[in-house]
């Protein structure tokens, strides 16, 4: 759960490859990155440098080659897959760039979803999963399947989702990748508030300019390597 | 810590076309599966009820059927003095002498026969078989070309309805009464006088003494004695045992006929739920990798895959059940290998029965959806993510 | 050619659900093929009849006998060639549960009516010439055991008694659908014992099994006996084989009955399923076709390339299903073999084996070529992405 330094992410020495057969094709080298806590940090980079395997590995769906990564002090590379899989379920959000919400539950029931991996009763996980749609204005659709709402609309679900079990970091794949100019917009505007107001932080990949500069640190990933710190001017 | 149920449920909503397909499949290996033992029960049970634990029969050594008995005028004598028949409210032992032979008759509405049981009754026959009814008409007159017809051979066999003639060992015989035994195999059979009968056929040997018991527990006793005694060469049983082993050959053989096909069509119902299971798996594999994101276990996809499958055998077993179930309204009439006499008899459902049904359809499930589910639960979690992989 | 490498590769794209789709024909051709085998084994008696024997009974029931002195007035209606007595034994060797049907014939005149009992002459002569003599199918000499020379002891269940017969020949059947595991004696030496044992019971037969010429007369012929013997005190009924068989089937329809059209439904929906399986991997490259079209296939060769894999599928389904089925018909043989003399799989059934699997494939193939040759390209394209 979120806690004061609690969302501070410290990447050491991290390394990855993949193996296609015989041969190993190197995707991070020795990557070390410090995410302070409260940060909205965009990545960016062409195709196949690794970004999504880095976000990847913060989000804890993937394992390091050798390094540490350490979340609010805990050293996720160290847990077994079940302590990841708890760890996830409270300490990380995720939004994906083709939304990934499940198809035959309602937007209500999709927000809910993280809720039935902790310990609240019922009323306690519906009154949560309300408050995380009153926060991305989607009160009145929540009883829609995801086929009934538009891109913009199941991406702030997906927000809800994400914000519903109040994690650590909020993790975001191109979110805004398949959504036109206006819900892009309003997507961003949703996530910068939410930074901003309650101090999420936020490791978002991104091809879009426009979605880079609500972030407030830009980083660069070139074929696994990272670029030098450049700040944004102003927020 | 686990999915939903109903998440389960929707996702086989959702393809409504191939669940129900699949569901259909099971219900109908199930139904063939319950059918099949329905009959092997029902004919077994009519057979069985057609004798009382009280009751004794006695027929010649070594035939295994009244039809193929004779017993001699002289030695049904000899058992009529059984000292441990009961005694009727008359005073008169509640025993008689019958004889069996087999009549071919044509049915009605087609010029196919089958072997009619006609029985020739003494004076104590029907007060024997309590479950025996008069319910039309009369009985026949003592001495008169008079039978009276089971309600199945009434309603089967051409000229056997009520004050309708049949004809049979050269003379005509007029139905004067209409007898309902149930589902017991008397409802299969004539009845007329056994003195006109042997007459008429010129078999002047009865093929059965049946008597009741005075003290049901002594049965051995009464069989040590008549088996044992030099005069007679008769073989005595309980008449429930002696009708169930008529039911044995044929009850066998359904159950083996039905059995071997029900498992070669599980084969086939179950492929079918794996295929189903398999794509399903296939389509939802961003949603997989969504959900372990989340941060479900791979336990909790395991098990809400299995669950699916289950439930789809369940719905399955549940149809075929109810259509088995119905089967209780037919009636089959068919001739018994082992006795060669035609046979009325029913569908009957048990609880034993339904259980194995219901047991074999989520057996059926689980067998199809296991390895898909497996499948499920073994995907990494950015692979799933990543790609739409397909089956 | 191109289109049919194109065919197989595609038929195989996903491995695990061709093999399972297939496995589904599989099955369906399997149980198809041996329902009907059962069916077939139920009427096999029917079959093997011949058009030129008739069988003469007692009218009342098979449970009546008629005289022996029947025997000379029916040889002497016109078209006549031989008359044979025979009686159903209903014997029974040790145990009930070893059952096999056993016959009282007149041997010189029963085995020139029936040529498909196929005899090595010296036996035939040393049967014939012993009275206590007994000749067996080849079937159920193995089955027992038993050799020429050998003695076996039957039990008398309508005839009392212990009786023993020595084993002199053993036949085989002219053709596989003949019934090798009957049990033949002499007639003379059951009615020889029951003029000793039971007199009332000695000259009666339980059935003649009478030769025509030609089986043109039979119908007259059967009508002649039958006319012979009307109003006397056993009245006859006689008919063509073939009609004494079917009679025994007709007794059991209903089973028959039940046991086709429940399986008709399981076969056509697991066919379904199969079907619907192929199907949904056709619409689900509705995309792909419309690719296939851009790129110049017209719709005929593309419901070519749909057809053909369905094909592939459903055809290797039913060729499995026919090698599958010999082996299991073999295991309902040694389970069914009492009650089912002959279980064989006939040409017939396996010609419409393959016909099944080739409509399963096509009917698979029906909507997603409708569905292919009906939509826009554009539509399609949009699909994919």
């Amino acid at each position: 759960m979120s806690a004061e330094a609690g969302s501070a992410v410290e990447i050491v020495a991290v390394s990855k490859a993949y193996r296609r057969g015989a041969t190993v094709v190197p995707v991070l080298s020795d990557i070390s990155l410090s995410i302070r806590d409260g940060e909205f940090l965009a990545l960016m980079g062409p195709s196949g440098s690794g970004k999504s395997t880095l976000l990847n590995l913060i989000a804890g769906i993937d394992r390091v080659d050798s390094g540490n990564i350490t979340i609010g002090g805990v050293d996720i590379t160290s847990l077994s897959e079940t302590g990841l899989a708890a760890w996830r379920a409270s300490a990380v959000g995720f939004i994906f760039q083709f939304y990934n919400l499940i198809p035959v539950l309602t937007a209500f029931e999709n927000v809910e979803l993280p809720l039935l991996l902790t310990r609240l009763s019922r009323k306690a996980r519906r009154e949560h999963a309300a408050l995380a749609l009153r926060i991305v204005h989607l009160s009145d659709r929540t009883d829609h399947y995801p086929s009934q709402l538009s891109g913009g609309e199941q991406q702030r679900v997906a927000i809800a989702r994400a914000v519903v079990t109040d994690p650590a970091i909020l993790v975001a794949d191109e979110p805004t990748g398949d959504l036109d100019r206006v819900s892009a917009e309003e997507v961003l505007s949703l996530m910068d508030r939410l930074n901003r107001e309650s101090g999420k932080t936020i490791i978002m990949v991104t091809h879009d300019p426009r979605a880079a500069a609500k972030a407030h640190i830009i980083r660069r990933l070139e074929k696994g390597i990272l670029d030098d710190v450049s700040p944004q001017t102003g927020p | 810590m686990a999915l939903p149920l109903s998440y389960s449920i929707r996702n086989l909503w959702t393809r409504k076309l191939t669940t129900l397909l699949t569901a259909s499949g099971m219900a109908l290996v199930v139904f063939v599966f319950a059918a099949i033992l329905m009959l092997a029960l029902g004919l077994q049970k009519t057979l069985v009820e057609t004798g009382s634990y009280d009751n004794v029969v006695a027929i010649r050594k070594a035939s295994s059927t009244e039809v193929q008995s004779a017993i001699d005028r002289r030695q049904a004598a000899i058992v009529e003095t059984e000292p441990e028949a009961a005694i009727g409210a008359d005073g008169k032992p509640l025993l008689a002498k019958e004889m069996l032979v087999l009549v071919t008759l044509p049915r009605r509405g087609s010029s196919k026969r089958s072997n009619v049981p006609v029985r020739g009754i003494g004076p104590g026959s029907l007060a024997l078989r309590p479950q025996v009814r008069l319910v039309q008409g009369r009985l026949p007159s003592t001495g008169s070309l008079e039978v009276i017809a089971g309600k199945n051979v009434a309603e089967r066999f051409a000229g056997a309805g009520l004050g309708e003639t049949l004809h049979f060992g050269m003379y005509d015989w007029t139905i004067v009464g209409i007898f309902d035994a149930g589902n017991t195999a008397f409802s299969s059979e004539v009845w007329g006088d056994s003195e006109q009968l042997m007459q008429a056929f010129r078999r002047p040997v009865f093929s059965s003494v049946i008597f009741k018991l005075r003290d049901p527990s002594k049965f051995d006793a009464v069989r040590q004695r008549l088996e044992g005694d030099p005069r007679l060469t008769l073989d005595v049983e309980r008449e429930t045992r002696y009708y169930l082993k008529q039911s044995e050959m044929m009850a066998k053989f359904l159950r083996v006929l039905g059995i071997s096909l029900t498992i070669i069509f599980s084969l086939g119902a179950t492929i079918g739920a794996m295929i189903t299971m398999y794509a399903s798996v296939a389509t939802r594999t961003g949603e997989i990798g969504t959900l372990r994101a989340l941060g479900f276990r791979r336990g909790s996809i395991l098990a809400a895959f299995l669950f699916e499958a289950l439930f789809l055998g369940l719905a399955g077993g549940v149809a075929g059940m109810l259509l088995a179930s119905f089967m209780q309204f037919f009636t089959i009439s068919t001739m018994n290998f082992q006795t060669f006499s035609e046979l009325a008899f029913t569908f009957v459902l048990s609880p034993g029965i339904a259980a194995s049904g219901l047991s074999f359809s989520l057996l059926m499930g689980l067998a199809g959806g296991v390895l898909p589910a497996l499948r499920a639960a073994r995907m990494g979690i950015v692979d799933a993510l990543r790609t739409v992989s397909e089956v | 050619m191109f289109l049919l490498k194109l065919v197989l590769k595609n038929a195989f794209r996903h491995k695990l659900r061709a093999w399972l789709t297939i496995l589904s024909v599989t099955i369906a051709i399997l149980a198809f093929g041996l329902l009907r085998t059962v069916i077939d084994a139920w009427y096999v008696g029917a079959e093997e009849s011949s058009p030129n024997r008739l069988i003469t009974r007692n009218a009342v029931s098979m449970t009546f006998s008629l005289p022996l002195a029947y025997r000379e007035k029916i040889a002497r209606t016109p078209g006549v060639t031989q008359v044979c007595p025979a009686s159903w034994f209903g014997g029974v060797y040790v145990d009930e549960k070893n059952f096999f049907p056993n016959f009282a014939v007149e041997p010189r005149s029963y085995f020139a009516l029936y040529p498909e009992y196929v005899f090595s002459p010296e036996q035939q002569e040393t049967f014939f010439r012993d009275r206590k003599g007994f000749a067996a199918g080849r079937k159920l000499t193995e089955r027992f055991g038993w050799k020429i020379g050998d003695t076996v002891t039957l039990k008398g269940t309508i005839f009392p008694g212990n009786w023993e017969f020595v084993l002199r020949a053993v036949y085989h059947g002219r053709d596989e659908n003949v019934d090798e595991r009957i049990f033949f004696f002499h007639w003379d030496y059951l009615n020889e014992s029951l003029k000793q044992s039971a007199p009332s019971r000695a000259d009666q037969v339980g059935a003649y099994v009478v030769g025509i010429d030609r089986p043109e007369i039979a119908a007259d012929v059967a009508l002649a006996v039958d006319n012979t013997f009307k109003n006397s005190l056993a009245e006859t009924l006689t008919e063509t084989e073939k009609a004494f068989a079917l009679s025994f089937v007709s007794m059991t329809e209903a089973i028959v009955t039940v046991i086709r059209l429940v399986s008709l439904a399981v076969i056509v929906i697991i066919a379904a399923v199969a079907a619907n399986t192929m199907s949904m991997t056709a619409r689900e490259r509705i995309g792909e076709f419309a690719v296939l079209k851009t790129l110049g296939f017209g719709g005929r060769r593309i419901a070519a390339l749909i057809l053909g894999e369905s094909l592939v599928v459903a055809l290797s389904g039913g060729l499995f299903g026919i090698l599958f089925t010999f082996p299991a018909a073999a295991v309902f043989r040694s389970l069914l073999g009492n009650y089912f003399p002959v279980f064989q799989l006939s040409v017939r059934t396996l010609c419409l084996d393959g016909a099944a699997a080739f409509i399963v494939g096509a009917a698979a193939a029906i909507i997603p070529i409708w569905r292919t040759t009906s939509i826009k390209i554009a539509e399609a394209l949009r699909r994919i992405g």
